[in-house]
């Protein structure tokens, strides 16, 4: 019997998967709305997103590794992130910002690369995850399992977006970033100090990144070699998406990750990957054909 | 000295010394081959990167799309070991060529990140289906057949095929830049939606850049394929992380958009990596990484970009107030 | 007279803002009509809208009696139908000669013609049109060198080679030294006699466009203000208001 006639026959098997693909969604989101605000604030497409998340995982490790709760993860890989995020941007991204989208593209991408060989160097090439001692829950009447450790991965998920959120608009420098993001220009002239927002945005991403890593550590793997998937990842939401809607990246992220579960039950795990990185071809393809037809095409 | 034989004379010199360096050097005859090959990486990243502004980060789609067909030609066709590998690499030419006819209608449509990105996934995707796929061995991949002679001989034959390609794409790409070909590309890089405005047909053009692209890569990829004498889907065939991101680095540092560029970038990088490796290990990658950050926020231009801002003359532009403002 | 370009009830907005309401406007072959107006009123939306830079939301374009608002903008330029840019676009990193010799007129091109050398011919067309804009002597200099003035005379080259049966020039004497405007309006007015080529000019220089056109429409708020011949607008009181502001 096939996988999709599997499916066909025990519907429960499409909920179970159902669940499992929203549930990792929602840390897709959070890595996908790092990538839009940057994208947005200062049009930079941040190729090592994926390895923002991927260090955000290994600090998370070490945490556990020294001893503390695995919950201090998260708030550790934010505030370490935070300023690598800060660091990286005074001595790289800042050169960039202005500068062709040519240049901007290869810097970030190069940064992607040294990131992960220099993971992989340093770590080592061995898959990782940490035990966050969370049993399993049994829904719909023990017809599917689901690991606790995901569900808070959920919420935190949800809980750390929703504080981005509230910071953007609430704060004077989120109010600062939304109106740099609007006009720099204007910015600059009414008085924002605007590389001062940029560094924040940067900084702000790459920790939003960092404790999207520390839930994914806890709920799945991390490896070196796992940022372009999740790059990757968070570019097909954006693009989904556009820039400025955040219900819109929630749902293409959580559709994002139930589609990827599907395929990876009916196509075999080994071609998951295969999957999303297709996937964003064929993404990028049928929307530039889309808008082709008003005489438009991506921007 | 004629003005034909004055351009003539580098590229006889470097085809002179080409011809007698396996002799020369006999010790470094594999690295030799990989020489000519990455000036062939560098040449064809450059058409679409350099001369038309299309930064594709996939075109090692098109190495592994040969590299696989000409293995699997050899491994299934019953030939004998020399018409299976020039009837293989024919062919993977061929389908690499078809790829790129069939997939450019698509993805050429996408401009600027979109097409980096798009590309960038097309050559990962590939390396993935190709590791699932059992037909052409999956992820333990393909080993190409045994040499029916010795080392040494084998070497030398890899050695004239590497710089035969490399000589081949190099004189191909010279005849098309100084015809229509090359303007419209050059158009295409400097402002595509004026091209588009004037009528060209800019879909065509960058359809046949990426095939002609293809079909040298196509080779290229049953040669190494040959050359190592295994494949690997993710690390030899589809190697992005290697192969795919040397093709752009080789190029933007020997000046890309020139024709002599990509060739001193990859015959510096690859002399660099040859002499480095040793020392860095494991942290080449990372040197890589660092490298490729540094070139493009400080050196973007590339060697021969750079004296092309400084000397435009060497490059063929200049005033003409020696002409006054009358024709002739 | 024949019409060239049909323009039918034209309209287009852009989210809440309209940009062009119902404009209608008619150009026969060999004629050259003015298009003015204050900022804002839609001039140059409705030339993007003719040669097919975004869709039309009412109406229709017609050019030689070909419906041309569904087409696509190489389409229309390949029908004979091109525009110069306001911002002035021109192939910045290749030289003047060049930037001639890739605006030669569409042919059928299959993969032979796709490689071959420019033709004898073109090459001196190119020179010759060069000559005509007084660029000869830069012909082997970058075009993103040249001044601004002189971008836009390489850009009215590349337009007369590619052989336009019409052409929109939006703002053609913009930035342009003033000393050298009366050179533009002689050139544009002999790339109309001896070319035959049809001109459709938006204008702000008023001077230069009593001077050049034979008819002249005036937009205001996106809509057709006021049409006829120059004097006529000249002394037309709507006209005057739209551009001072009425009260």
């Amino acid at each position: 019997m096939s996988n999709l006639d599997l499916l066909i026959q025990a519907p429960v098997l499409s909920l179970q998967l159902l669940i499992d693909g929203i549930l990792v969604g929602a840390v897709f989101a959070l890595a996908a709305y790092g990538m839009a605000l940057v994208w947005g604030v200062m049009n930079v497409i941040n190729i090592a997103q994926g390895e923002f998340v991927m260090l955000g995982g290994y600090v998370a490790l070490f945490v556990v590794q020294a001893g503390y709760h695995p919950a201090l993860g998260v708030p550790a890989a934010a505030a370490v992130m935070f300023a690598v995020g800060w660091g990286l941007y005074r001595v790289v991204i800042y050169r960039v910002v202005d500068k062709d989208l040519f240049i901007s593209l290869l810097a970030t991408f190069g940064l992607s690369i040294l990131l992960q060989q220099f993971a992989n160097q340093v770590f080592g090439a061995d898959v990782r995850t940490v035990d966050s001692g969370l049993g399993t829950r049994f829904l719909f009447g023990g017809m599917v399992t689901v690991a606790e450790i995901k569900l808070v991965a959920f919420a935190a998920a949800f809980l750390l977006g929703g504080c981005l959120v509230a910071f953007l608009r609430r704060s004077r420098l989120g109010q600062a970033i939304r109106a740099t993001a609007q006009n720099a220009r204007a910015a600059r002239i009414l008085g924002i100090d605007t590389d001062r927002v940029y560094a924040a945005t940067f900084a702000l991403n790459a920790a939003i990144c960092g404790a999207a890593g520390a839930l994914v550590i806890m709920t799945w793997i991390v490896h070196p070699y796992l940022g372009l998937v999740y790059t990757v990842r968070s570019f097909m939401i954006v693009v989904v998406a556009g820039l400025g809607n955040l219900a819109a990246v929630i749902a293409a992220a959580l559709g994002l990750g139930a589609a990827e579960n599907f395929a990876g039950f009916l196509l075999g795990a080994e071609y998951q990957a295969a999957f999303v990185f297709s996937l964003l071809v064929v993404i990028l393809v049928f929307r530039n054909r889309r808008l082709g037809r008003q005489r438009k095409y991506l921007k | 000295m004629s003005p034909l034989a004055r351009r003539l004379a580098p590229l006889l010199a470097i085809g002179a010394v080409a011809l007698v360096a396996p002799m020369l050097l006999p010790a470094f005859k594999t690295q030799l081959s990989f020489l000519w090959i990455m000036v062939c990486f560098a040449l064809t990243w450059d058409i679409m990167g350099g001369q038309m502004g299309y930064n594709s980060f996939g075109n090692v789609l098109f190495l592994g799309v040969g590299m696989y067909l000409c293995a699997v030609v050899q491994r299934d066709a019953g030939l004998g070991y020399f018409p299976g590998l020039f009837v293989g690499l024919a062919l993977g030419a061929m389908l690499a060529v078809a790829v790129a006819a069939v997939l450019g209608s698509g993805i050429l449509g996408l401009r600027g990140h979109y097409f980096a990105i798009g590309t960038l996934g097309l050559g990962i995707a590939a390396g993935e289906i190709a590791s699932g796929w059992d037909y052409i061995g999956a992820g333990s991949g393909l080993v190409t057949p045994q040499y029916p002679g010795d080392v040494d001989t084998r070497k030398m034959l890899f050695y004239y095929s590497s710089f035969a390609l490399a000589a081949a794409t190099f004189l191909t790409l010279r005849h098309i830049y100084g015809g229509r070909f090359g303007l419209a590309i050059n158009a295409i890089r400097d402002d595509e939606d004026k091209a588009e405005a004037m009528g060209l047909r800019t879909t065509r053009y960058k359809t046949m850049a990426w095939c002609v692209s293809a079909v040298f890569l196509g080779i290229a990829g049953g040669i190494v394929g040959n050359m190592i004498g295994f494949i690997d889907p993710r690390d030899v065939a589809f190697a992005g992380p290697t192969f795919g991101v040397w093709m752009v680095l080789m190029a933007i540092l020997g000046g890309k958009g020139t024709l002599w560029g990509p060739v001193v970038g990859a015959v510096v990088f690859h002399v660099t990596q040859e002499l480095f490796w040793t020392y860095l290990l494991g942290w080449q990658r990372v040197a890589l990484g660092l490298l490729i950050v540094v070139v493009v926020l400080f050196f973007p231009l590339g060697i021969l970009g750079w004296l092309r801002e400084r000397r435009p003359e060497l490059f063929g532009h200049r005033v003409d107030e020696a002409d006054g403002g009358a024709r002739p | 007279m024949t019409a060239l370009l049909e323009v039918e009830a034209v309209s287009k907005r852009f989210g809440g803002v309209v940009a062009n309401d119902t404009v209608s406007l008619g150009v026969g072959a060999g004629e050259i009509v003015g298009l003015i107006g204050p900022n804002g009123s839609g001039k140059t939306t409705l030339f993007n809208s003719i040669v097919g830079y975004h869709p039309i939301d009412g109406g229709s374009i017609r050019f030689r009696g070909r419906e041309i608002s569904k087409l696509r903008v190489p389409q229309i330029a390949r029908l004979g139908l091109l525009r110069t840019f306001q911002q002035t676009r021109i192939y910045r990193r290749m030289t003047c000669l060049q930037n001639m010799l890739i605006s030669v007129p569409d042919a059928p091109e299959g993969p032979i013609a796709m490689f071959a050398r420019p033709a004898d011919a073109a090459v001196e067309r190119a020179e010759e049109l060069l000559e005509f804009v007084g660029l000869y002597a830069k012909r082997r200099l970058r075009a993103g060198d040249l001044s601004f003035g002189q971008q836009k005379l390489l850009e009215f080259a590349m337009a007369l080679m590619n052989e336009p049966t019409m052409l929109l020039l939006d703002e053609p004497t913009a930035g342009i030294n003033p000393t050298l405007i009366n050179g533009l309006i002689e050139r544009l007015k002999r790339a109309n006699a001896d070319l035959g080529i049809t001109l459709l000019v938006i204008e702000h220089n008023m001077r230069v466009i009593m001077n050049l056109a034979q008819r002249i429409y005036c937009l205001a708020h996106g809509e057709l203000l006021a049409e006829g011949r120059p004097e006529e607008i000249r002394n037309d009181r709507r006209v005057v208001d739209a551009y001072l502001g009425a009260h």
